[in-house]
């Protein structure tokens, strides 16, 4: 399988999950997008040596994969974008600040080292909180809720579109580069005198087709706004899901929960 | 060169979507009342086909090695620069919300690093200029009009690559999230975006030669008379020799032994006396007044931009042995609840 054809894959496979039935994901998609922005924004605000405040922000994402059922080795994947540029960044932290922060016995552990723990930390939770909204929500509805918040409605229209013919490119510049494969065998990507021809054909293609669209879509009285199915009301449930949940963020932010919960034992 | 969420100070994401925002804002009023604007279905196939067509590898000669098509540049040359931006949004939204290539947070400064540089700098002073100019013009006139999409296509990725790894340097610096120098990092990033500029510079220019050769109408002002631009070929060379300059002088603060290479830049390359003219302060490290004291005591209050404690100070937390026996009380609870659910989950199958 291709590498393009397994991009394909994970976007089928993210769409899936988010049809689940979970009681996260009967939420409305409004709270879960406030919760997820307010779980980013705290989660980042941590200082680089509160290591230990930080660490009761893994109970968030931990619980709603337990309660969604979502498999932890869906996210795993997603990590291999945004994982090597943090830890690449990070990585000078122990080589610059080699001040010594927490003395264990004989172990002595520096201010890089453990902001550089935090960091990758900080790293994998909010990637995991993003990963958690769309694995529970529809696209669509993600897009209904930017509607709520008035992001304005040619970029919503837009993403809706983009994200239909993402898949169908994919899969046409999939199919393309397998039979370039099969041509060419052993060799690695598309060679350079195919560079202009390999992607124009395509682009050629799309935009024949985007016409065509266009044209259809102008036959059944599109006017340059699209009206969105309007999404069900709130409930309670959602109101106190979305309160609950970011008090409880800015409080962990505030108090360090680990300290007071090791006080009580040390 | 997508920001991760964790790379940015909640603040410094905040403004950077404050600047993406605006440019979006005018660039949807733009094209509201453009006649000529292209239609919602062809930017977002254009759109759909840029993000494809960056999974494409393309191998470059003598190397192992491969290099992607360039979204900013290439759809703003196709869709015009308001458009193109638009559609740049979307699909860094589609890649941090299904493929996590960035982050929610960080979208506004991913938008900015690579969208806005790509579609207004690279549209405006590069593309716009370079043809419309008389450059070329003893080749004859498809030749010259090709000659003139190379140069541009190539120009444009390089600078507004530099420009985009430049911002990415200067966001996680003002985050406070990396020790490495100012200037160690610019130069760890610069000469890296400059190789994949260039190779994402030829790839653009090839796709673009193609569709011109094919379909001359849909590359934006290839029919642009030569000498019709209102800047001269001398302007756009004063304007990359600027741009050029100032990146330059970020790498340039590598040479210095000083290892804050903002600071540097503020206090001590200036002249005897900036800091004060300017109403800097050093002891303070920023523009004191009655506003930035008030401002200083919101920001303690909300504590949403973290006051970066240095070892040994006081406010160092989480050094303590409870905070470390807390959070390992913690990880405990965590795998207790992965516990419970697999449990739950095994009694359910029975």
């Amino acid at each position: 399988m291709s590498e393009i054809s397994g991009q394909l894959t994970q976007l089928r496979q993210t769409d899936s999950l988010s049809s689940g039935n979970s009681a996260i994901h009967r939420l409305h998609p409004l709270a879960k997008l406030v919760v997820t922005i307010v779980y980013i924004v705290c989660t980042v605000s941590f200082g680089k040596y509160e290591f230990s405040g930080l660490v009761p922000m893994v109970l968030y994402p931990v619980l709603l994969f337990q309660i969604t059922g979502i498999p932890f080795a869906a996210f795993i994947k997603k990590m291999r974008y945004v994982l090597p540029l943090v830890c690449a960044i990070g990585l000078f932290n122990p080589l610059f600040d080699k001040d010594p922060l927490i003395v264990l016995g004989g172990l002595v552990i520096s201010g890089g080292t453990v902001s550089l723990i935090t960091l990758v930390i900080k790293g994998i939770l909010c990637l995991s909180a993003s990963f958690l909204l769309i694995a529970t929500t529809p696209f669509d509805d993600i897009c209904r809720a930017l509607r709520i918040v008035r992001v304005p409605s040619l970029i919503v229209s837009l993403m809706m579109l983009t994200y239909r013919y993402v898949a169908v490119l994919i899969g046409e510049a999939s199919v393309m580069t397998d039979a370039y494969k099969l041509r060419a065998p052993g060799q690695k990507g598309i060679e350079f005198k195919a560079w202009g021809a390999f992607l124009g054909q395509l682009l050629l293609r799309s935009m024949d087709k985007a016409d065509r669209i266009y044209g259809g879509m102008q036959l059944r009285g599109f006017d340059g706004s699209f009206s969105f199915a309007s999404l069900r009301k709130a409930r309670l449930s959602d109101w106190l899901y979305a309160i609950i949940l970011s008090a409880v963020f800015i409080l962990l932010l505030r108090f360090d929960l680990s300290e007071l919960i090791g006080s009580l034992f040390v | 060169m997508h920001m991760a969420d964790a790379l940015l100070a909640p603040a410094v994401a905040a403004a950077m979507y404050v600047a993406s925002g605006t440019a979006a804002g005018t660039s949807i009023h733009t094209l509201r009342k453009d006649e000529q604007a292209p239609s919602v279905p062809t930017m977002a196939v254009t759109s759909a086909l840029v993000f494809a067509g960056q999974m494409i590898n393309f191998t470059i000669p003598g190397t192992g090695s491969s290099g992607h098509i360039c979204g900013g540049m290439l759809l703003s040359a196709l869709l015009g620069p308001q458009a193109g931006f638009l559609s740049m949004i979307v699909i860094l939204a589609i890649q941090c919300l299904f493929f996590a290539d960035g982050g929610l947070m960080a979208l506004g400064a991913n938008v900015w690093n690579m969208a806005f540089y790509g579609c207004f700098v690279g549209y405006y002073l590069i593309w716009r200029p370079i043809m419309r100019s008389s450059m070329f013009s003893s080749k004859g006139e498809n030749a010259a009009t090709r000659a003139k999409i190379v140069l541009a296509a190539i120009l444009g990725c390089i600078i507004t690559l530099q420009l985009g790894a430049f911002s990415v340097v200067i966001e996680t610096q003002l985050s406070g999230i990396t020790e490495l120098p100012f200037g160690a990092f610019a130069a760890l990033m610069q000469p890296i975006h400059l190789a994949i500029g260039l190779v994402e510079g030829i790839v653009t220019a090839a796709v673009l030669v193609f569709v011109y050769n094919s379909r001359p109408e849909l590359v934006r002002e290839a029919k642009a008379a030569p000498g019709s631009g209102k800047r001269s070929v001398k302007t756009v060379v004063v304007i990359i020799a600027a741009a050029a300059l100032v990146i330059g002088g970020g790498l340039s603060l590598f040479a210095s032994s000083n290892p804050d290479g903002l600071e540097w830049a503020l206090f001590g390359n200036a002249e005897e006396g900036y800091s004060e003219n300017m109403g800097l302060d050093e002891d303070d490290f920023g523009v004191s007044s009655s506003v930035a004291d008030k401002a200083g005591e919101i920001q303690e209050a909300t504590s949403f931009l973290p006051d970066y404690a240095f070892a040994g100070s006081d406010s160092a937390a989480g050094t303590s042995v409870s905070g470390i026996v807390g959070s390992a009380i913690v990880a405990g609870i965590a795998l207790a609840i992965c516990a419970a659910f697999g449990f739950r989950k095994k009694q359910k199958k029975a």
